[in-house]
């Protein structure tokens, strides 16, 4: 049985900071179908589609009827813990300093027997869950869950290297002026973060909910403007050594296409506020984050962006505005890439039209910003890299897989 | 006869304290507060700067910044371009200004008592013509500053905003067009965020130190902050925008002259 997380000593002020490692993080073009799956939290294996095999590890050609025609697709993840074993030494660096480790091998329902690294709620010879993780060098492997829920299995050493857990962890919400900086502070307060620092932008300005967000316990305002250099580049000087998660929740949502606009004012503020503020937390806030990704239970872990779905396809209604989102969806595999030294994941969130004002004219089915909270949170919980909240989010991901160009002219007809 | 000024003599007694050089400019940074409008309108982009380089690698042996502005942004100037009531007025705008306009005796209406515990005050004829009594009549071509104590205000307050808009001291419409018909003022300088009341919207005509002022080829200055430091009369003030091609404004260095 798990242990409940026990709250992290404050951190000696004069102790070196021990620098990640990774684990041994290569793959082949093909396995990357394995990353995909993980990614989004999907199990998802290759299966020949002419003999119906179901293949791991994977492969180019099917072992059984030797097909090139291997899709990855999701599969029934059950199956029981047949062998285990404790590792108790290693010569990789990355595992010699987390022993012991235990493996094991697990016989899917499905067919394949694969070697996975196990939760501590496991039991050989009982039924397992195997899950597709992100491990810290952001490729997959597979790691097995009890079947069942067991109490505080959240808390798990091994599991915890594979989630951003935010219990315990310092989170930074970017801009708690708008509904979803709120939303966001709520959630990761409710979700054990052990401080919610929520930046807001010209204090002199009042907002709504101000109050309420003052309130709350874990939560500590600061001062925050992402368009600032100077003001972004303070906060990281003072607190970016204790920031464990970082949420860009700055948003700057106008209707409007591209002629549409006018001219370059409102574009201006967008990609300020969007692209060029992202920019600027991960300027100012990257390099710690980086260096501390292994530093602790309250390590460094991930920098959360919130994207439009229309960052993948652009949606003229809002057109000026999706090309912004598009811009920061670029940057964000670039800062994928560049935290992934430090065992930091970049958690991006898709999502439609909101419940917030900017969509006012916009019919439903609109996202509520707590549920946007959760999402993010649960995403967060289970170590995601990509996430589509909400019906719009999740509608526009498939029509992208099956006929872009066909999304493209719909979004674009009215 | 008229003599000629000695021009000497005047720099002379700015070097030796004679003549006092108060400064009205508040400074330039991110953090001060930049006039909000509904979120629908175009905004005026608060000051921000970003550092070229500072003796490093970016630029080894020089330190200098990029900066990003409104023309509207901290202690600044507005020319009558910048209201459609002045929009068709020759030289109308910071570039075409004669320069000789950027130097005006100016003329310092004290309502800081009255302004203290009433954000709403608004300025009135009979409060100029009280003032007058006691200090002698406005001349032509005089800046009237009015002087709020609103520059002392925290970030927090100086902007005045509640639920229902900004609250801040300023003049109603009769004592604006007064102004510029009986005394032909050279314009109109405040303490706070624009040369209107916060509630100036609700005003007939709306906002109008602009609507007046800048129909009628007058100035503006707002964001100023030290007026407690200047006489009611007798300072010489010194604004002189810089000079963007047809710029409808710009934030500026204000100097007050005044005897020691």
């Amino acid at each position: 049985m798990s242990e409940p997380l026990a709250r992290p000593r404050r951190k000696n002020p004069l102790a070196r900071t021990r620098l990640p490692l990774l684990p041994q993080g290569a793959r082949s073009r093909t396995a990357h179908g394995l990353t995909a799956a993980a990614a989004e939290g999907r199990f998802a294996l290759q299966v020949c589609a002419d003999c119906g095999h179901v293949l791991y590890p994977p492969r180019d050609a099917c072992p059984r009827c030797l097909s090139a025609k291997l899709p990855f697709k999701n599969i029934d993840p059950n199956g029981r813990l047949i062998a285990e074993t404790t590792v108790r030494i290693s010569t990789d660096r990355y595992f010699h300093e987390r022993m012991p480790w235990r493996i094991g091998t697990v016989q899917l329902d499905a067919g394949p027997a694969i070697v996975a690294h196990l939760h501590g709620d496991t039991v050989e010879g009982e039924r397992v869950r195997l899950t597709l993780k992100l491990d810290k060098s952001g490729s997959a492997v597979m790691f097995a869950l009890p079947a069942q829920e067991t109490p505080h299995m959240q808390a798990d050493r091994h599991w915890r290297e594979m989630t951003c857990d935010p219990q315990y962890r310092r989170v930074l919400i970017s801009d708690g002026r708008n509904a979803v900086g709120q939303a966001m502070a709520k959630a990761f307060a409710e979700a054990g973060a052990s401080t919610v620092f929520v930046g807001i932008a010209d204090p002199w300005k009042p907002f709504p909910g101000e109050a309420e967000l003052r309130n709350i316990a874990p939560i500590e305002v600061v001062p925050l403007d992402v368009t600032d250099t100077a003001s972004v580049a303070e906060l990281a000087a003072q607190n970016g050594g204790r920031i464990d998660i970082l949420v860009n929740t700055a948003e700057h949502v106008r209707p409007g296409g591209i002629i549409e606009r006018g001219n370059l004012s409102v574009a201006r503020e967008e990609i300020d506020i969007r692209y060029f503020g992202m920019m600027r937390l991960a300027q100012a806030f990257g390099p710690a984050l980086r260096f501390r990704g292994a530093d602790g239970v309250n390590s460094a872990t991930a920098f959360v962006n919130l994207l439009s779905v229309h960052a993948l396809m652009n949606w003229p209604a809002y057109g000026a505005s999706s090309a912004a989102e598009a811009a920061c969806l670029s940057a964000s595999q670039c800062l994928r890439a560049e935290l992934r030294p430090g065992g930091v994941k970049v958690l991006n969130a898709f999502f439609g039209p909101l419940e917030t004002e900017w969509y006012q004219t916009v019919p439903p089915p609109k996202l509520a910003p707590a549920a946007l909270a959760r999402a993010v949170v649960a995403a967060l919980q289970d170590g995601l890299e990509d996430i589509f909240v909400g019906d719009i989010a999740q509608d526009v991901r498939e029509r992208l897989n099956t006929n872009p160009k066909a999304l493209e002219r719909e979004l674009g007809s009215h | 006869m008229t003599t000629t000024p000695d021009l000497l003599a005047f720099a002379n007694a700015i070097a030796s304290g004679t003549i006092r050089v108060i400064d009205l400019t508040q400074t330039l940074s991110p953090e001060f507060p930049t006039i909000v409008l509904p979120p629908e309108f175009g905004q005026c982009a608060p000051f921000r700067m970003e550092e070229i380089s500072r003796y490093d690698a970016r630029g080894p042996a020089w330190y200098w910044n990029n900066f990003t502005v409104g023309e509207h942004t901290g202690t600044h100037f507005d020319a009558p371009i910048h209201w459609v009531s002045g929009k068709d007025l020759p030289d109308n705008a910071v570039d075409t200004i004669p320069p000789a306009k950027f130097i005006a005796p100016a003329a310092v209406l004290d309502c800081s008592k009255e302004a203290a515990d009433n954000a709403d005050f608004i300025l009135t004829i009979p409060f100029v013509e009280a003032w007058e009594a006691k200090h002698g009549r406005i001349e032509a071509g005089s800046w009237v500053l009015l002087r709020t104590d609103w520059s002392k205000k925290s970030y927090a307050d100086y902007p005045g905003l509640r639920d229902d808009g900004a609250h801040t001291p300023g003049p109603g419409p009769e004592v604006v067009k007064w102004l510029v018909e009986e005394r032909d003022v050279h314009g109109f300088g405040t303490e706070t965020i624009g040369t209107d009341a916060g509630q100036a919207h609700h005003f007939n005509p709306p906002y109008p130190a602009h609507f007046y002022m800048h129909g009628k080829g007058r100035y503006g200055l707002q964001c100023l902050t030290r007026l407690d430091q200047l006489p009611p009369k007798g300072a010489v003030i010194v604004a002189a925008p810089l000079k963007i091609k047809q710029g409808s404004g710009s934030p500026l260095r204000v100097l007050a002259l005044v005897k020691a």
